[in-house]
């Protein structure tokens, strides 16, 4: 078995085991866990539940005004990173043919060149959210270890594939390879890291907007 | 038994001139990317050299491999290749058969020591003592060991040969392997392909007459003249792949228009041969441009990779039964660690 072959089978199904046991685990762990009782009563105008978990998601989409001059960088960076990985992920015909193999679905793909343009401009994102992590002092205190590795089994898949796609550095095998190892590894360390607000930023904001709502601050 | 005449001698005297023989050193030399002055030397080596002796061991294989080089569409070429050796032994090709046969293979051992070159296609059955293929009593692995003995080189001739092709995959009920886990200590090439480019093996026979050493190869032990790009590489296809435009079935549109099969499975982009700029039947065609998929034919294990027509981006395994274990574990380990605190905090209460 050579290394692409180790790559596109049990490596991937290992990680694709650790990431589903991973998120399983870490969901249902959470969401059975007993709730404290909000001891506020509930206001009078306070909507539908629901409607405060919307609201929620929606207002932390951008920061108020006051805070958005101090926060741009990091707004705007982090949706070019995220709107870029979104776009590569989904976008390029040999990840849709990746989840095909998945799910059995598929649609249609974007140009390759695009798909190169925007994963150029997403690890560049990737460099300067890393950049700022290093130089701002209050940021580079709080970082911890789960950051910094978290940023790389990002930045790997990326990177990995836009030299793939390129054929650029080693053999077109080898770099399938390595890239489909950097997405294993990624895969791995899913849950275990800060890579798992991909689920939970959903329940955390929406969570957030229910509690708010329910004391009747409208968001 | 080997005849002593030149090749040039015997070239001229079947009316083939030193003119011809010189465009055929070209020729060569062009498709194994030699320097000019080499093709020249190429082809005077070729004229001044004896024929070299031998010995073609067909085991486990379907004969494709000596199909491709007999019956292509450019006879001069392959009918050439048996100009330049003297095939001292190969079943499918010579007349005498049984006892006859195996005495010509040992007189060509004997007359030859240390000079002839055995040529194999088919793999090798190990298992059991190797008793699943023999010939003339012996099998398979005790001919090769016997032959390769005294051998000068040795030359694996399709992917069977090589890396054990189709008799290798799984489950490879007979053991078979490829000849360099048989034979280790002698000089070897492969020349890899289900069936390989007849034009490969007629170079790489060339030259090593020619010069009297292997030439440049790969990790696998592949010239690399025939097998140093990717399908990939040099695929006619390839500014489709680049650009995103793929065929969705072996009839639409987009295979009409001639995109690239990628997502029909296409193994080019990790096959090292030279399909695309050799090519088929005279230079006809290649399976991409016929409008199939590389198989990868010319890669170890091709036949177990997943399929034929699954994208090289998809996975391979079968995720269900583990994907469905870990799921089934970390709901179990899900619901437990709830559970546990939920009762941690029912004895703090009760505590309280």
């Amino acid at each position: 078995m050579d290394l692409l072959d180790f790559a596109r089978g049990p490596a991937l199904t290992a990680a694709l085991s650790v990431f589903v046991f991973g998120v399983a685990w870490r969901l249902l762990s959470l969401f059975l866990l007993p709730w404290a009782r909000d001891p506020s009563p509930r206001r009078a105008d306070a909507r539908p539940a629901w409607v405060g978990a919307v609201r929620g998601f929606a207002r932390h989409l951008w920061p108020r005004k006051p805070f958005a001059r101090a926060s741009m960088l990091t707004t705007v960076n982090g949706y070019v990173m995220h709107l870029g990985l979104a776009i590569v992920f989904f976008g390029l015909a040999q990840h849709i043919l990746f989840l095909r193999g998945l799910f059995g679905i598929a649609w249609p793909n974007l140009p390759s060149g695009l798909i190169s343009g925007v994963a150029v401009v997403t690890l560049g994102s990737l460099a300067l959210a890393l950049a700022r992590r290093l130089t701002h002092p209050v940021l580079r205190l709080i970082s911890t270890f789960n950051d910094y590795f978290t940023w790389l089994v990002t930045f790997l898949p990326i990177a990995t594939g836009l030299l793939a796609v390129s054929h650029l550095g080693a053999p077109y095998p080898t770099l399938l390879a390595v890239h489909l190892l950097s997405v294993s590894l990624l895969l791995i360390w899913f849950p275990f890291g800060k890579l798992m607000h991909a689920f939970l930023v959903f329940v955390t904001r929406s969570e957030t907007g229910i509690a708010y709502n329910r004391r009747g601050v409208v968001l | 038994m080997t005849d002593q005449r030149t090749i040039g001698e015997l070239l001229a005297q079947r009316g083939i001139s030193r003119r011809a023989l010189l465009k055929y050193g070209a020729y060569l030399g062009a498709l194994m990317a030699l320097p000019s002055w080499q093709s020249r030397a190429l082809a005077e080596g070729l004229a001044n050299a004896r024929r070299q002796s031998v010995i073609w061991l067909s085991f486990q294989e379907c004969t494709g491999c000596t199909e491709s080089l007999t019956r292509s569409f450019a006879p001069t070429i392959e009918h050439l290749i048996f100009d330049l050796i003297s095939l001292d032994y190969h079943e499918t090709l010579q007349a005498v058969s049984g006892f006859a046969a195996e005495a010509a293979r040992r007189e060509a051992m004997r007359a030859n020591a240390g000079k002839y070159v055995v040529v194999v296609d088919g793999s090798v059955p190990t298992k059991d003592g190797g008793v699943y293929a023999t010939i003339a009593g012996k099998t398979n692995l005790e001919i090769l060991r016997e032959t390769a003995a005294q051998a000068l080189a040795l030359i694996s001739v399709g992917t069977c040969a090589s890396f054990g092709g189709i008799p290798h995959a799984d489950p490879n009920p007979t053991g078979a392997v490829p000849v360099s886990e048989i034979i280790t200590d002698k000089p070897l090439i492969n020349i890899s392909g289900c069936p390989p480019i007849p034009e490969a093996m007629a170079g790489t026979i060339a030259y090593l007459i020619t010069f009297g050493k292997l030439p440049d190869l790969d990790e696998l032990k592949r010239p690399k003249s025939f097998f140093g790009e990717t399908i990939h590489d040099r695929c006619y296809r390839r500014p489709f792949y680049d650009k995103g435009l793929f065929a969705k079935s072996f009839d639409d549109e987009g295979a009409r228009r001639g995109w690239c099969l990628y997502e029909l499975g296409c193994k080019g982009p990790v096959t090292y041969n030279a399909c695309p700029t050799v090519k088929w039947n005279g230079g006809v065609s290649f399976p991409i441009q016929s409008g199939h998929g590389c198989l990868g034919c010319s890669e170890p294990n091709f036949w177990d990779k997943g399929g034929f027509y699954r994208p090289l981006s998809a996975n391979t395994g079968s995720l269900g039964k583990s994907v469905g274990a870990a799921a089934a574990v970390g709901v179990g380990v899900g619901v437990a660690s709830a559970m546990l605190a939920r009762h941690r905090k029912n004895t703090a209460s009760r505590g309280e």
